[in-house]
């Protein structure tokens, strides 16, 4: 019998409408968990690099973690996996809401899609039956609204549906694939969702899903649950709010956001305002959240409630997360009632709210700069507000230049040319990160910036505090029971660590310190994707009830796979290792593993050179940040080894690293 | 008919505008009454259901009561602060109008037991899982007339009784022993 996981997955080939039950290999379990891990092992054995993202051979994989449907608290994340349409690199974005335990819940761990529905379709897995349904009559419908239209017509209401809106149909290479109260929305998933012509994939399940051994895993629950008590009765002191507590930042709660608005950048990631936050701007930005919002919500099995109903006047409810509350409003120069309003129709619409307020204000910092000029907006409200609207809904339908800016600022750019280029001057790999520009370089996110394949500083960052506290008191104080931490070693980094003097930033932690911190923190966010546990109470937050030491036993107790601290994280190298060996082998190589030029004011060359030399070898990856032969070996990717050198990737020069990649030479 | 009776009686508050809609309540619930206990987990086997519709901001915990072999009459709507409701949403009764509260592989009924177990646990469980408080657990002293329990096989043999007719399950019964003793 399979434990915590149901040991099959569904395969669905879109072109040929064929649907199989195929059942897993239990060691692939042990090797490389589940959700991430697994995905990473059937993208490197079944997409090699010659696949484009909007080939019919692309696969698009939703999987649940290997805890999801099990008692585990906060465990219901799904992890989507592809091809990205921007990156051309491996995409791993997630949802939380309720759609993995469901998937588990109807005997399967993952849909893995391949090939292309000639007519738009979705899926309705119930139980044992499965089938491929029309969608034309959804067509152009919100992602939103087509969950409740597939609710209504299976007569389901309990079925969970992950939708694609208007933007993923029309593979806009930032779409997004909303689901509950969530979304996968970073890298264009919704855009291979969109060309697989794969409108929603709707599940309900009625079976059970086992655990190992019942009463201990069950022991380890509850210790979760009275330590999320503990937690949210003692919150971090010293820090800021959102730092202070679990769950991801608690935006929906908090009406203080001096902190964002002070700190983060404005319009098109450039302009920070030190004196914006006032008694009047708090008073009305108050009232605007306590009008629209209806009820703070959760995930499936989870008491932190990180999400909101919102309901802005006079448009239909939606459901809203974290930061996405602030990015509209700052992008626009606007307030939090336009934020708020204009997140309706993004979600409906199905758009990553990183990635779609960058591009919009990117798209009106080239016409303010002449770059693009009135023929390219024919109609264009005045008003920024208006503007904002008129251009979402120009990128969603592909028209004019909606059709140029829905590739993303990186692609658009190289398409406008007369210099638009310095203007797409936020991403990482392609891809728009946080608007935050900051002044002296900070180590510790050099590296997860430099390094993080997830390219998002948010599906990094986490466990070690951000800054130091100003005295060594309060330092020890934190250290004091600071149980999650990996090592002691890591308590005397925190304690000796000074805002000011010697000890400080950017020469301590010192780089072989960093190197530590930086694959703690890493580790803990490659666990949860292929655990499904949301980083909200594991990864992200400072003293988590999720951590090293109680994972293992999670994974012992749950899916009967014997585990100690050594062994889980020996596997979770193993499949990081194999997603940055897909990642190469598609053409990544050092000269891809830097922050934005304009991150940090105040940069550091040699020791920027240092660190990356050393968290390279640190990770046993060479000065390219190829994985060597012996660390693939080490990790049992022998196949990786041979096929690296099948393809002369260890015999490169110098030279041939540094040209350009496949995904730049696209076409476009 | 027994006679009137002093008797503490278990009762669960809800409190609906409190509830998050995270279903920890069915999530446990479903693990307590698994055999062996815990070992596994299925919502839909859950004595608790929450009808949770985000958008219209409904929330609402209902707890398994008793089976019924037949329908009731009562389709009517309920509007609570704008909110519209089934009469149905707010029944307890495992019945045969909708597939709540049975068994999702046998159709047999449900009926929330308070988390009996021995010794008794200090509070049911989705009461102890709801970390929002939209659950909570209250003891009252009431007069009751005693009643003699029916014990969860004969509830079970009842509903099959039902389904099938009491002929056809005793011959079914009948036939079941001899074929074991062969």
């Amino acid at each position: 019998m399979r434990y915590a996981e149901t040991g099959f997955n569904l395969e669905i080939d879109l072109t040929r409408g064929n649907v199989e039950r195929v059942e897993t290999d239990p060691r692939d379990t042990e090797l490389y968990l589940g959700g991430l891990g697994t995905n990473a092992k059937i993208l490197w054995d079944r997409v090699p690099p010659e696949v484009e993202p909007f080939s019919p051979d692309n696969l698009l994989i939703f999987s649940a973690g290997l805890l999801c449907g099990t008692p585990a608290t906060g465990c219901n994340r799904t992890i989507v996996s592809t091809v990205s349409p921007q990156t051309h690199l491996m995409a791993f974005s997630m949802m939380g809401g309720f759609w993995a335990p469901e998937l588990k819940y109807a005997g399967y761990d993952k849909v893995i899609l391949r090939g292309k529905s000639p007519n738009l379709v979705y899926l309705w897995i119930h139980n044992d039956k499965v089938e491929i349904r029309d969608a034309t009559h959804l067509k152009g419908k919100g992602a939103v609204e087509t969950a409740e239209l597939i609710r209504q017509e299976l007569n389901e209401p309990r079925a969970q549906v992950a939708a694609i809106g208007l933007a993923g149909e029309n593979r806009v290479y930032f779409a997004s694939i909303e689901q509950g109260r969530s979304s996968a929305s970073r890298l264009g998933l919704g855009a291979v969702m969109g060309d697989k012509g794969v409108k929603a994939i709707v599940v309900r399940g009625t079976k059970d899903v086992n655990v190992a051994r019942p009463a201990e895993f069950l022991a380890l629950c509850n210790e979760v649950l009275q330590y999320i008590k503990f937690r949210n009765e003692n919150p971090i002191p010293g820090v800021m709010p959102i730092l202070a507590g679990l769950g991801s930042p608690q935006e929906m709660k908090v009406h203080d956001e001096k902190w964002h608005t002070e700190n983060f950048m404005w319009g098109n990631s450039r302009v920070r305002r030190k004196d914006f936050w006032n008694d009047e701007i708090a008073r009305q930005w108050a009232e605007t959240l306590d009008s629209m919002r209806t009820r703070l919500i959760s995930c499936y099995n989870c008491p932190m409630t990180c999400g909101a109903t919102i309901s802005p006047p006079g448009l239909p409810t939606y459901m809203m997360k974290c930061f996405s509350k602030l990015t509209y409003t700052m992008a626009a120069f606007s307030d939090l009632e336009f934020g708020l309003g204009i997140a309706q129709s993004a979600t409906e619409y199905g758009v990553d709210g990183f990635s779609a307020p960058q591009v919009m204000a990117f798209a009106l910092e080239l016409y303010e700069n002449g770059i693009l000029t009135d023929e390219d907006f024919p109609g264009m409200p005045a008003d920024n507000e208006g503007r904002f609207y008129w251009l979402l809904d120009r990128i969603v339908r592909r028209e004019g230049i909606g059709d140029v800016l829905a590739d993303g600022t990186y692609w658009a750019s190289k398409r406008i040319g007369k210099g638009a280029e310095a203007y797409a001057h936020n991403n990482i790999k392609k891809h728009e990160q946080l608007p935050l520009k900051l002044s002296m370089l900070n180590p510790i996110y050099f590296l997860m910036y430099a390094t993080g394949e997830k390219l998002n500083i948010t599906q990094i960052e986490g466990q070690f505090p951000q800054a130091p506290w100003r005295t060594r008191e309060e330092r020890e104080e934190f250290a004091k029971d600071w149980f999650q931490v990996p090592d002691e070693k890591f308590k005397q980094y925190l304690v000796d660590w000074e805002p000011r003097g010697e000890k400080s930033m950017p020469f301590y932690p010192t780089v072989e310190m960093c190197c530590d911190i930086v694959d703690w923190q890493e580790r803990m966010h490659y666990i949860d994707d292929a655990l499904g546990m949301c980083a909200g109470l594991s990864s992200f937050p400072l003293k988590p009830p999720y951590h090293l030491h109680n994972y293992p036993k999670f994974i012992s107790a749950g899916a009967g796979i014997d585990m100690d601290t050594d062994t889980l994280t020996q596997a979770a190298r193993r499949y990081r290792t194999l997603v940055r060996a897909y990642n190469i082998r598609r053409g990544m190589r050092r000269k891809d593993d830097k922050p934005p030029e304009n991150h940090w004011k105040k940069r550091f060359p040699e020791l920027e050179k240092e660190l990356l030399d050393t968290y390279y070898k640190f990770k046993g990856w060479n000065d390219q940040g190829i994985p060597t032969r012996e660390s693939l070996s080490e990790l049992g990717l022998d196949y990786v080894v041979e096929d690296f050198e099948k393809r002369g990737i260890y015999s490169e020069t110098e030279d041939d690293s540094s040209s350009e990649t496949p995904a730049e030479d696209e076409k476009i | 008919m027994g006679e009137k009776k002093k008797k503490i009686v278990k009762t669960i508050k809800v409190d609906a505008d409190k509830c998050n809609g995270c279903r920890a309540c069915e999530v446990i619930c479903s693990a307590f009454h698994a055999t062996p206990r815990y070992s596994s987990n299925n919502p839909a086997r859950s004595r608790i259901r929450l009808i949770r519709e985000p958008l219209r901001d409904i929330y609402l915990p209902v707890y398994a009561g008793e089976y019924t072999p037949a329908e009731c009459a009562g389709r009517d709507k309920y509007v609570i602060e704008g909110k519209e409701y089934e009469e149905c949403a707010f029944c307890r009764a495992s019945c045969p109008s909708r597939d709540v509260f049975k068994e999702p592989d046998s159709g047999l009924p449900l009926k929330c037991d308070m988390c009996e177990s021995d010794p008794d646990l200090e509070k049911p469980l989705c009461v102890q899982w709801c970390l929002v408080d939209a659950l909570t657990y209250e003891e009252r002293e009431e007069e009751v007339e005693e009643e003699t329990e029916l014990e969860e096989l004969e509830i079970g043999l009842e509903a099959l009784a039902d389904k099938f007719g009491l002929d056809k399950m005793m011959d079914t019964v009948a036939r079941m022993s001899l074929s074991k003793k062969e």
